[in-house]
């Protein structure tokens, strides 16, 4: 019987398949928060037309912490790429006497360099975290400015009261000059625990 | 040197590979160029999701839209009903809100499904999004969609727009296209990804 081999020289040393389809979602890097000040990625390039995030039970140091961010063009010299984004969320708190869908634009970005809020007022309790994704477009672009948009849900404490609050954050990046790193931190305090992963999607 | 075998008697036999490589089969990527319209034939996928990288229109104001068929093509005429709101936010910060938008949304309306309304033609704007389309090769449920995308309307702002429905239909679905409600999609990037 013969073996076939894959382009390498053995099974334990393949890297690709080249029957595998290649468009599937590619994990590129997962990093795992403990005590960490922020999280970034850099290198991100032309490879992949769509780089998306997930964030799982990113869970913060100080109580009521908004989990934020940024990007840069210098490849993480600096995060301080302009942007215009919109930010709007849904409510209830565990007592079921309060809830609503509304915009907040204390939370909104007209052409700043800030970081970016993309979750609401994170508890630090053992079991409170928050959840969601990020999707950023063609970030190597020279011609067009970089859209991004957002989905979080988070188990926040709000003045001691506990919610869940669903935020939904888009925008852009107003820089046609390439993306190259991103960073993810906390308002306040550190990322005590979470895990994020980023994938590349063409 | 240990042989590693992948779950199967040999390499020849392996049907499945214990790596992980996602649910997600890129079925077929376009790329817009000066195009009237782009159309994707849909099969017997779960759920089909549809990334757009900016999404250049060639007109001014125009609209970028999708609608379907049942018909292998000839017809894009089917019957929706869907809901439409946005998230707006100006670059001088004049203005900004969270609003339904009714001039995007249909009541088993025939015509194309607005996913982004007032596109910018300046070189560096477009529309970038998603939209995931479930189970069209069903011929027993509607054919639900919903998708999401950031834009840069024709004044400057962010706008966040957002649009689910259904295809009021229990025939298949098997075509979808892609157009402006005026002049070409000039450039972009259509991705077509299928999920079992």
């Amino acid at each position: 019987m013969a073996l076939i081999k894959h382009n390498n020289n053995s099974i334990s040393n393949v890297t690709s398949f080249a029957q595998i389809p290649s468009g599937t979602p590619i994990l590129i890097s997962t990093q795992t928060a403990s005590g960490s000040a922020s999280i970034s990625f850099t290198g991100i390039d032309s490879t992949y037309d769509v780089y998306q995030f997930e964030f799982i039970n990113i869970h913060p140091a100080t109580n009521s912490a908004y989990f934020q961010v940024n990007l840069s063009i210098d490849n993480g010299s600096n995060y301080n790429v302009t942007k215009t984004t919109t930010y709007f969320h849904a409510y209830h708190n565990e007592a079921g006497d309060d809830s609503a869908l509304e915009y907040d634009a204390a939370r909104d970005l007209a052409q700043s360099t800030s970081y970016q809020d993309i979750s609401y007022q994170t508890g630090n309790d053992n079991d409170q975290s928050a959840s969601g994704t990020l999707q950023l477009f063609n970030p190597s672009s020279t011609t067009f400015v970089k859209h991004f948009i957002t989905n979080i849900n988070s188990y926040s404490d709000v003045s001691g009261t506990d919610y869940t609050i669903n935020t939904y954050v888009g925008g852009y990046g107003n820089t046609t000059s390439a993306v190259d790193a991103i960073q993810f931190k906390m308002s306040s305090g550190n990322i005590d625990a979470g895990i994020i992963k980023m994938y590349g999607i063409k | 040197m240990a042989l590693t075998k992948l779950n199967n008697i040999s390499v020849e036999d392996v049907t499945s590979i214990p790596v992980t490589l996602g649910d997600m089969t890129l079925v077929s990527s376009t790329t817009a160029s000066s195009s009237a319209s782009i159309t994707f034939t849909l099969a017997d996928y779960k759920e089909y999701q549809f990334y757009f990288v900016n999404i250049h229109a060639a007109t001014s104001g125009a609209e970028y839209q999708f609608n379907l068929s049942i018909d292998s093509g000839s017809n894009y005429n089917v019957a929706k009903t869907s809901t439409a709101f946005e998230s707006y936010h100006m670059e001088d910060d004049s203005g900004s809100g969270l609003v339904y938008q009714g001039n995007a949304d249909l009541a088993q309306g025939t015509g194309d499904q607005q996913l982004f309304r007032n596109l910018n033609t300046a070189n560096d704007c477009s529309y970038s999004g998603s939209l995931k389309l479930f189970n069209p090769s069903s011929d027993t449920f509607v054919k639900h969609y919903i998708a999401r995308g950031n834009g840069f309307n024709t004044t400057p702002l962010s706008d966040d727009f957002n649009v689910a429905g259904y295809a009021n239909t229990t025939s298949a679905v098997d075509r979808i296209i892609f157009r402006m409600s005026s002049g070409n999609i000039d450039a972009g990037k259509i991705l077509m990804y299928g999920i079992n």
